[in-house]
């Protein structure tokens, strides 16, 4: 009986209150809209930022006359170090290959191989590119530059651009994480707050229910049904229209931008979940926790 | 002649009143005893006192007035007798059970045994007459069949048989007095509380909701009314306990709205008792005033 009785009464309770109903079904909608709308928007960003980041590299370049074996010796030493992730060697040959078919004009004119042997060492995490660079070569007393090998000329990582990458790339991920955060809570705040309006607009009928001695669970489960099924309704027609952008706008789209197809993107089953249990959870709490106080008589 | 007539009237009434009282106080804890109050006090702040120290009793089956002005402590008592409120001191029994030992779980059980009518009616505004009666019956689980029996059996029975399906915006005071009585009364409680039944509404319509009242207690069923209404104390001559500052000052069976009637002289000596004389504050000259004397001739 209950069970059946309890969806009748939040189903006739949804259109004897059609306003209030309306309107928190408009705003379960909106937020999830906006909502489903931004996750991909940040993941696509972030992901983007972390693909900067991780093309952060730092070159170790040999001197001209080093030999195979020293070049054996420093990749040794450079992959025993601390927060190293991968130590790829281009010989001369290759790099000078590389740059010529990039300027082969300027390449002919110079004859020889200026360039020299490179370690290009990718750091496991790109904040550390610039505690490597000191690994790699030391301070000395002095003031001036060691290396931790004879036969290393230099270390480069031009330390302006690596800089410039990580701030950026850093600011980025925080705007979109911070804004993530606030909108999540908006939703929340946004979704409680008109269930919290509708239960208080009815706060003299719960109060005579109490009269008629109703326990809370007969008064509470009618409301918070109601609530769940405008949270559900609300993420659905959400997850329709979003369905339809992604159809229209964002799949014809995909083959043309990087940034749409960047794989860290939500796979859209797994947002249509999260948007619908958000969606009911949200509602239900809400509801639930604002009747706690009516039902105090 | 007439002014010992008088005295020994109002000697009769005073021996009759103590004889009242020491009967109806009954011995402490009596199961014969419906609602059983004693030392109640109930204190709103330090300065105002809702009930002080209110002792009295009333047994099954009675139909009992409480009467007092504002501000003595009915509606207070009925509060109380509901466990809207809790007692500062003192202890309430209702059918021998401390209303104190009621937790939060049991009080909507407790509450199913009282039929309570405000003055406000306090109907559930978006279901009709139909469902705010059977709602009484739908927080005790009773089935739709036993539903569809009892709740046009009770609405035959006030009055209601042709207003089934109208909603209580739709219903003159009166009718809608008589629907708040009629959801009391289906469960067939025990006990039946009216607080002001006829506050809003006329004469006529009140001598009805009071015949109501009336035959609900030659069912058996005790009814305790707070009321205003001296007429129909006065006509129905039952036991009346009057409530002033918190303290039941008066207790009689058979009783009437104040304790003797008034005479004319009486009533006229009340009237020329000293008051504060309405004054006009004396007259400020304005600019105006200049062209009533203009026009004056």
């Amino acid at each position: 009986m209950s069970i059946r009785f309890f969806i009748r009464e939040a189903l006739s309770s949804i259109s004897r209150n059609a306003v209030p109903s309306f309107a928190a079904l408009a705003s379960v909608l909106v937020t999830l809209l906006v909502l489903g709308v931004f996750i991909p928007i940040v993941q696509a960003t972030t992901g983007a930022a972390n693909d900067v980041r991780g093309q952060v590299i730092v070159n170790v370049y040999m001197k001209s006359d080093a030999t195979p074996d020293d070049v054996q010796r420093v990749r040794g030493q450079v992959e025993a170090l601390d927060g190293v992730k991968s130590v790829q060697f281009i010989s001369k040959e290759t790099a000078y290959a590389k740059e010529r078919r990039k300027n082969p004009d300027a390449y002919d004119l110079l004859g020889s191989n200026p360039l020299p042997d490179t370690l290009r060492v990718t750091p496991k995490d790109p904040d550390n590119a610039l505690a490597l660079v000191s690994a790699i070569e030391p301070e000395t007393p002095g003031g001036g530059r060691t290396t931790i090998d004879p036969s290393i000329e230099s270390v480069g990582s031009s330390k302006d651009n690596t800089d410039k990458i990580l701030t950026a790339t850093r600011v980025v991920k925080l705007t979109t994480g911070l804004l993530a955060a606030l909108l999540i809570i908006a939703s929340v705040l946004l979704i409680s707050n008109t269930i919290r309006l509708s239960v208080f607009s009815r706060r003299r009928e719960i109060q005579v229910m109490k009269l008629v001695g109703a326990t809370d669970g007969f008064i509470r489960w009618p409301f918070v049904l109601e609530a769940v099924i405008l949270g559900a309704l609300g993420a659905l027609l959400a997850i329709l229209l979003l369905g339809v952008m992604k159809i229209a706008l964002v799949d014809p789209l995909v083959n043309d931008f990087a940034l749409l197809s960047a794989p860290s993107t939500i796979g859209f089953g797994v947002l249509v979940a999260i948007l619908l249990g958000a969606g009911i959870a949200v509602s239900a709490l809400g509801s639930a926790i604002s009747m706690r106080r009516f039902l105090q008589v | 002649m007439a002014a010992t007539e008088k005295e020994l009237r109002l000697r009769d009434s005073q021996l009759a009143q103590r004889k009242d009282a020491a009967a109806a106080s009954g011995r402490p804890g009596d199961p014969a005893n419906a609602i059983e109050c004693r030392g109640v006090t109930k204190r709103y702040d330090i300065s105002k006192a809702g009930l002080s120290g209110t002792t009295f009793s009333i047994r099954r089956g009675e139909f009992v007035f409480l009467v007092g002005p504002t501000g003595s402590g009915k509606s207070t008592l009925m509060r109380l007798l509901i466990k809207e409120l809790e007692p500062d001191e003192g202890q309430i029994l209702v059918a021998g059970r401390d209303l104190a030992e009621l937790n939060h779980k049991q009080l909507p059980f407790y509450r199913r045994n009282l039929g309570v009518v405000f003055q406000d009616f306090k109907l559930l505004p978006d279901r009709t007459v139909n469902e705010n009666v059977a709602y009484a019956l739908q927080v005790t689980g009773s089935s739709r069949a036993e539903i569809r029996e009892k709740v046009p059996d009770i609405l035959r029975l006030t009055g209601l048989a042709t207003k089934l399906h109208h909603y209580p915006d739709q219903l003159s005071g009166g009718e809608q007095q008589r629907v708040s009585i009629a959801r009391a009364f289906v469960n067939a409680p025990p006990l039946l509380l009216a607080d002001e039944p006829t506050g809003n509404l006329d004469p006529e319509t009140s001598i009805g909701i009071m015949q109501l009242l009336y035959r609900i207690n030659r069912t058996g069923t005790t009814v305790l009314v707070a009321t205003h209404d001296s007429a129909m104390v006065d006509r129905m001559r039952r036991r009346v306990l009057e409530l002033a500052e918190g303290v039941v000052v008066r207790d009689q069976l058979q009783g009437q709205y104040a304790p003797t009637e008034m005479t004319t002289a009486e009533f006229g000596a009340l009237l020329r008792e000293p008051s504060p004389e309405p004054q006009r504050a004396p007259k400020k000259r304005e600019p105006g005033d200049d062209f009533d004397e203009a026009f004056r001739d």
